[in-house]
């Protein structure tokens, strides 16, 4: 287990430096933003010293380094449009996008799950057919006209909920949230449906894929010979074993929550690190790009990690093969 | 990453190695997909929207992007009025004063064209990836792999965006980043099937009759890879036609000369507010049944050609 882990951190770490070297060439070798942040009549001489200022006329490999060697010490650059660090500024938002995706992913588990569940115990019903056909427009929909659509329907049409923003948060356990006042919570309900729609039509789907496969096996038949209820056959039995996918997936979905907030984070402009990127990546703020991309693939390298050795916990043989190899 | 295979380990028969050329077994597999009333549906729609997006500068009443064609005056109408000049706007008329059903055609022909032809070029790079590491082994199989697990780590839509924050807009732009995220999903499909079909008796056949390397690989084991590749180029289609609405409505897509119907959505998405539903609302819906109606069919195809469900 330990020589996995170990092998398994190294990997982490080559993920990382990948991404680093991928990103700060990709980001750093287009566009000039000394250009850009200088009014249209600068004189060359300004623009000279604009860049050396911020340190943009070294050499490519230097600059890499001092970025790297900086980013190891925490320091991911200085925003040119906030003028503030850029990883301060991100985590300054990373809470709102955490809240909005930890919802999101509750409510897919919640509704997910049992839906599955129901169509996968009766395949080729009128129920399933409902159940498979809705999973499959949940996975067609553009997730930014979904949203755009809840805020007609709910907002414009019916004007119950709000569509803009986070809304009062309060102080819970010592975090900013906006679990913790009423209006806060109802700021958060359509976003969340909207990251979480895609979400839920997955777990239907999982489940059911789940169900009718474990259902046939001899297992499940010598409970049921047992006389088991089918009650306990069902959430015992059955959502047991089906459960070792879902948790991986679950895991590995957080993720992909993460990165679908950008746009939900878009469109009911809620202040998370998502509608941050995308305003840094219209400003040309490089070093906000830089630092949320490190972010986000720190983030998926850990989760990944977690998942793994979850699913080793949960799964016994994969734990057998961890071991051997 | 532990993502549950969608190809079993062994595949038990996708099927004998010459039966799957045979008309035969496709005849049948059509029967068997025809079977399914949805998926015969969605069918009928797919082929209805490509013969509109093709036909799109011959049936669409206006020119939308001739600016001789468009009234000003005559926006903000909603769908089914006429204008003063006598023309119906059968779904209504954006703020510009464009016909929008005229516009929802030509947005549907470009993101046909960008989700279709990203696809046959992931298709390509994948594939070909797929069968070399598959055909190669060794450290060339081990580095494409560790390639196509980095790009299979992140979300599609990350790298893309990143990408196109790179590489700026414009159409060729898109196509370049869809087929960055989208060729490794190919290869890992084909590279799976490909290792076990390498070690059937007729590719040892192939190998004592010296045929080369290329031909073995795009001609004997190529075939046999084909029904994963036609499932996941469905699906990959669909999902590189929303991504392609995505990085347009985010302002990093397509640019405003070439709209598709994701830059139509984003356009009216500015006057869902004020209650102007139809610019936005009608490219939504048709964009929907599109994705919709190519992954109904490849969900069907899954069905069909996945020999594990087969009875």
């Amino acid at each position: 287990m330990l020589a996995y882990l170990i092998r398994r951190l190294l990997q982490s770490v080559g993920v990382l430096l990948a991404v680093s070297v991928v990103v700060f060439l990709g980001i750093y070798a287009v566009g000039n933003p000394a250009a850009i942040l200088l009014p249209d009549d600068a004189t060359g001489a300004e623009l000279e010293a604009a860049m050396r200022n911020l340190g943009l006329d070294r050499p490519l490999p230097l600059q890499y380094f001092t970025f790297l060697g900086n980013a190891l010490r925490g320091d991911l650059g200085t925003s040119f449009v906030f003028n503030a660090p850029s990883i301060q500024l991100i985590l300054a938002r990373l809470p709102a996008t955490l809240e909005l995706a930890i919802t999101a992913m509750a409510l897919a588990v919640l509704l997910g799950i049992p839906l599955g569940l129901w169509a996968g115990l009766k395949p080729g019903s009128a129920l399933d057919e409902t159940v498979v056909t809705g999973s499959i427009l949940g996975f067609s929909m553009p997730n930014f006209w979904q949203g755009m659509m809840l805020i007609m329907i709910f907002a414009v049409g019916f004007g119950v909920l709000p569509a803009n923003g986070r809304g009062e948060t309060g102080t819970l356990l010592g975090i900013e949230t906006s679990f913790a006042t009423a209006d806060g919570i109802r700021h958060l309900i359509l976003p969340a449906l909207n990251l979480a729609l895609f979400k839920i039509a997955l777990m239907i789907r999982l489940t059911r894929t789940g169900v009718r496969e474990v259902i046939a096996l001899d297992y499940v038949k010598f409970a049921r010979a047992k006389g088991l209820s089918e009650r306990r056959v069902l959430l015992v039995h059955v959502l047991k074993n089906i459960l070792v996918p879902i948790v991986t997936i679950v895991g590995m979905e957080f993720g992909s929550l993460i990165a679908f907030a950008t746009i939900t984070e878009t469109i009911f402009a809620w202040p998370g690190m998502g509608k941050l990127l995308i305003d840094s990546i219209n400003n040309l703020d490089r070093p906000v790009v830089v630092a949320y991309v490190m972010v986000v693939t720190l983030m998926f390298v850990l989760i990944n990690l977690l998942v793994d050795i979850a699913y080793s916990v949960l799964d016994p043989r994969v734990r057998l093969e961890g071991m051997r190899a | 990453m532990s993502v549950p295979a969608e190809l079993p380990a062994s595949p038990p028969g996708w099927s004998a190695p010459v039966a799957v050329a045979e008309t035969g077994e496709w005849r049948q597999k059509w029967l068997q997909f025809i079977e399914s009333r949805r998926a015969l549906a969605a069918l009928w729609v797919l082929a209805i929207l490509l013969a509109a997006a093709v036909l799109a500068p011959v049936i669409a009443p206006q020119d939308p992007y001739d600016l001789t064609a468009i009234t000003f005056y005559e926006g903000r109408l909603p769908p089914g009025e006429t204008g003063a000049s006598g023309f119906r706007y059968l779904l209504g008329s954006d703020v510009q004063g464009r016909d929008m059903y005229s516009a929802m055609l030509y947005g549907l022909r470009t993101s046909l064209l960008v989700g279709v032809l990203s696809a046959i070029f992931a298709i390509g790079v994948g594939v070909s990836l797929g069968l070399v590491a598959a055909y190669a082994g060794g450290w060339v199989d081990a580095l494409i792999m560790r390639v196509v697990d980095f790009m299979l780590g992140f979300p599609t839509i990350l790298v893309a965006l990143i990408l196109l924050a790179v590489l700026g807009q414009g159409i060729d732009k898109v196509i370049l980043a869809l087929v960055i995220v989208q060729w490794a999903y190919f290869a890992r499909a084909v590279r799976g099937v490909a290792l076990v079909e390498r070690s059937r008796e007729y590719v040892e056949a192939a190998l004592c009759l010296r045929l080369g390397s290329a031909r073995i690989l795009f001609r004997h084991i190529l075939p046999n890879c084909l029904p994963p590749v036609i499932v996941i180029g469905t699906m990959q289609i669909a999902s590189a036609i929303s991504l392609e609405a995505t990085l347009s409505f985010l302002g990093l897509g397509l640019p405003i000369t070439e709209p598709s119907l994701g830059l139509l959505i984003a356009n009216g998405f500015n006057y869902l507010m004020s209650g102007l539903y139809w610019i936005s609302v009608f490219p939504g819906l048709l964009l929907l049944a599109a994705i919709f109606s190519l992954n109904v069919v490849g969900d069907r195809l899954r069905d069909v050609l996945n020999p594990r469900l087969q009875r």
